[in-house]
C-alpha cells in the first residue's frame, strides 16, 4: 500500500509549519519559558511529525518529504528530550568565583596526580642534571644550557638598561597565547587515553626539575625563586590544572570502574573540562602579565626578598581561592 | 538499503520513530575547512591592516594586539562561528554541513569549545592528519574532537518540498482505462520501487541521453513486469510516457481517482453520449 501523497503532505504541512516556527522560536531564545500550553502543543506537534515520519517511512519512499520530516523530527526530538541543563546567561564573575573552584575541587585527585608525576619528572630531571651533566642540553631548554646560572645571574644585575623595552607587552601577550596553547594541548593529549598528558607533564617536570637543580648547585636559589615565584605560582599550577582536565579525559576514555558508555562518560565532563581550561586561561593571562612586567627585573632594581615574597603571596591565595571559594564541597552536589 | 545507512546516523526515538541524518564524508569536511582556512587567512590579512595603523600610536601595542587578535581568531573563529549558527561554520555554511550532537540532543557550548580545542591534536603532524585517520576509521566519521565531545558532522537535510506537479499534471493517462488493473499495480508496486520511478522522473534531464534511453528501458521492463495491462492500452508509449502513468496511478489522490472511476462508470453507462 502507498500514501497518497500529495494528500498527505497537503494535510501535514500546517502542523509541521507550526511545529517548524516554534522550533525557530526555541532556537533563537532557549531561554523563553514555553507556558504549558504552548508545551503541550509543542509536544503534540512533535508527536504528529514523529508519527507522519513514520507513515511515510512504511508506506512511502519519497526522498526529499522523509528528509524535511526527518529533519523537524531530529530538531524537535532535541529540544524534548534533553535532560542536560539548559544553558543559562553566562555570568563570568559567578563563573571565576564559584564554578571553577568547585569544579577544580571536584576533581582534586586528578589534580594530586598531576602533581605526582610532575614532582617524579622534576626529580628526574634534577636527578640527571646532578649525576649526568650532559644531559643538560637535552633537558635544559631556551638558552639555560649555554651557560652557568652564576654567568646569567651576574649579566641580569649588571644590566643597567631595560632589554624588553619597547617590547613588554609584546611579550606579555606572547607568553599568555604560547602557555594557553600549551596547556589546551595539554588537556587535548588526554586523547590518548592520559598517557600523553602524563608525558606531557613529565616532561615539563623534568625541565623544571633540571633547571632549579642547576641554579641552586651554583648556590643561585635566591635568584632562581625571585625569577620563578612571582609568575610560577600561577602558571605552574595552571598547566597542572590543564594536566588534570587531560588525565579526566583520559579517565572517561578508558571507563574503569563505571558501567556507563563512552558517550555518556564523555558527556558528564565536557561542561568540566571546557571550565577548567578557561579558568586555566585566566590564570596564565595573570602570569603572562607578571612575567613580562615583573618577573624580568632583578636586583639592585627590585629585591629579590620582595619578588619571593609576591611570589608566596600569590600561591598562597591561588590555593586558597581553588579551596575555599564558591562554598563548601558538599554544595557541589 | 543497509549500506545506505551506513553513512547516517541512525536515532531511535523513545517513541520508537527512526530517523536518520547524513554523515559527511571526510573529504567534505576537508573541503569546508579548506574553505574556512581561507576566511581565517583573510580575516588575519584585514586585521594586520587594522593593527598595523594602531602601530602609528604605538608600535608595542599594535605587535601585542596582532598576536592577542591573531591567537583569539584561530582559536575562537570555528567556536563563535558554530555558537552562533548552530553548529556551522561559513565553509560549513557552503558545503551544507552542520556540527550536531551525536545523539540527536541541543547542541551545547561545551561541546563546540571541545571538539574546536581539539583540533590541537588533530592537526597533527600536519594538515589534519590525525584527525583525517580517527575520521576515516570512526563509523560515524568523527575526528578526535568529535569523539571526545560526542558530535557528528552532518550534511544539512534538504528542506524544500517535493515537486510532484510536474508528474501529476493531468496528462492522458491510458492505464486508468483499467481501473482493478491500476488497483492490482498499486497493491504490487513497493514503495522503494515507487521512489526509484519518482527520482527517475523528476531528474530526467540530469541524464545523458542514452543513459536516460537505457535507465527507462529498464525501469519500463520491469514495472510492465509487475502488471499486465492490455495492449492497445500500452502499446505506442515510450517506456518514460509508460513510467510517468505508473507513478500517475500510484501518487494520483484518491479523490482524483474516485472522480475518474466515477466519470468513467458514467461515460460506460452512457456510451451513446460519447
Amino acid at each position: 500500500m502507498i500514501i497518497d501523497l500529495p494528500k498527505f503532505i497537503a494535510t501535514g504541512q500546517p502542523f509541521w509549519n507550526e511545529l517548524d516556527q516554534l522550533l525557530k522560536r526555541l532556537e533563537e531564545d532557549p531561554h523563553r519559558p514555553l507556558p504549558l500550553e504552548q508545551a503541550r502543543r509543542f509536544h503534540y506537534l512533535y508527536e504528529r511529525a514523529a508519527a507522519d515520519l513514520a507513515r511515510l517511512n512504511t508506506f512511502a519512499n519519497e526522498p526529499d518529504t522523509r528528509r524535511y520530516l526527518e529533519s523537524l523530527v531530529a530538531r524537535a526530538y532535541g529540544e524534548i528530550h534533553e535532560t542536560r541543563e539548559k544553558p543559562h546567561r553566562f555570568r563570568p564573575y559567578h563563573w571565576l568565583t564559584v564554578v571553577f573552584p568547585r569544579t577544580f575541587r571536584r576533581h582534586a585527585n586528578a589534580f594530586w596526580l598531576t602533581v605526582a608525576i610532575t614532582l617524579a619528572g622534576c626529580a628526574f630531571g634534577g636527578f640527571a642534571t646532578v649525576f649526568d651533566p650532559d644531559s643538560r642540553h637535552v633537558t635544559m631548554p631556551f638558552g639555560h644550557d649555554q651557560m652557568k646560572p652564576s654567568e646569567r645571574v651576574a649579566r641580569e644585575e649588571k644590566a643597567r638598561s631595560d632589554r624588553f623595552e619597547g617590547e613588554r607587552t609584546t611579550f606579555s601577550a606572547y607568553l599568555m597565547t604560547h602557555n594557553i596553547k600549551v596547556s589546551i594541548f595539554t588537556m587535548a593529549l588526554g586523547m590518548t587515553w592520559g598517557v600523553g598528558t602524563i608525558l606531557e607533564l613529565f616532561y615539563n617536570g623534568v625541565i623544571l626539575g633540571a633547571i632549579c637543580t642547576d641554579y641552586i648547585a651554583d648556590g643561585q636559589g635566591k635568584f632562581l625563586a625571585g625569577w620563578l615565584l612571582p609568575h610560577g605560582s600561577f602558571e605552574i599550577p595552571a598547566i597542572l590544572i590543564a594536566g588534570q582536565a587531560g588525565l579526566l579525559l583520559g579517565r572517561a576514555l578508558i571507563g574503569r570502574g563505571t558501567r556507563k558508555n563512552l558517550s555518556e562518560r564523555l558527556r558528564e565532563i565536557s561542561t568540566d573540562l571546557v571550565t577548567l581550561i578557561g579558568g586555566v586561561a585566566v590564570l596564565l593571562v595573570w602570569a603572562g602579565l607578571v612575567e613580562s612586567f615583573f618577573s624580568q627585573y632583578h636586583e639592585p632594581l627590585v629585591p629579590y626578598s620582595a619578588k619571593i615574597a609576591f611570589g608566596l603571596v600569590e600561591l598562597v591565595l591561588l590555593a586558597l581561592f581553588l579551596w575555599k571559594s564558591g562554598g563548601k564541597a558538599e554544595a557541589d552536589a | 538499503m543497509n549500506a545506505a545507512r551506513a553513512s547516517m546516523l541512525t536515532i531511535r526515538t523513545p517513541e520508537g520513530v527512526v530517523f536518520a541524518l547524513p554523515l559527511a564524508s571526510p573529504v567534505t569536511r576537508f573541503l569546508a575547512w579548506a574553505v574556512d582556512f581561507a576566511v581565517i587567512s583573510a580575516g588575519l590579512s584585514v586585521l594586520s591592516i587594522a593593527v598595523n595603523l594602531m602601530g602609528l600610536i604605538s608600535f608595542d601595542f599594535s605587535r601585542a594586539m596582532s598576536v592577542l587578535l591573531f591567537f583569539g581568531l584561530q582559536i575562537g573563529y570555528g567556536l563563535f562561528c558554530e555558537w552562533l549558527w548552530r553548529g556551522q561554520t561559513v565553509g560549513k555554511r557552503i558545503l551544507h554541513l552542520r556540527v550536531v550532537d551525536a545523539h540527536g540532543l541541543r547542541l551545547q557550548f561545551s561541546q563546540i569549545v571541545i571538539r574546536n580545542l581539539l583540533r590541537f591534536v588533530d592537526m597533527l603532524p600536519a594538515f589534519y592528519l590525525v584527525g583525517g585517520a580517527a575520521a576515516l576509521l570512526s563509523t560515524r566519521t568523527q575526528r578526535l574532537g568529535d569523539l571526545a565531545a560526542n558530535t557528528v558532522v552532518i550534511r544539512s537535510p534538504n528542506l524544500e518540498r517535493p515537486d510532484l506537479e510536474q508528474i501529476l499534471s493531468g496528462k492522458f493517462n491510458s492505464l486508468r482505462n483499467h481501473p482493478h488493473l491500476e488497483a492490482r499495480l498499486r497493491q504490487r508496486i513497493s514503495p522503494v520501487e515507487a521512489s526509484l520511478a519518482l527520482q527517475a522522473i523528476l531528474r530526467r534531464d540530469d541524464f545523458e541521453p542514452r543513459a536516460r534511453a537505457e535507465l527507462f528501458a529498464r525501469l519500463g521492463e520491469h514495472f510492465r513486469s509487475l502488471v499486465e495491462f492490455p495492449p492497445d492500452s500500452v502499446e505506442g508509449i515510450t517506456d518514460e510516457q509508460y513510467l510517468r502513468n505508473v507513478l500517475d496511478t500510484v501518487f494520483r489522490p484518491r479523490s482524483a481517482r474516485e472522480r475518474t472511476t466515477a466519470a468513467e462508470t458514467a461515460l460506460a453507462a452512457k456510451p451513446g453520449e460519447v
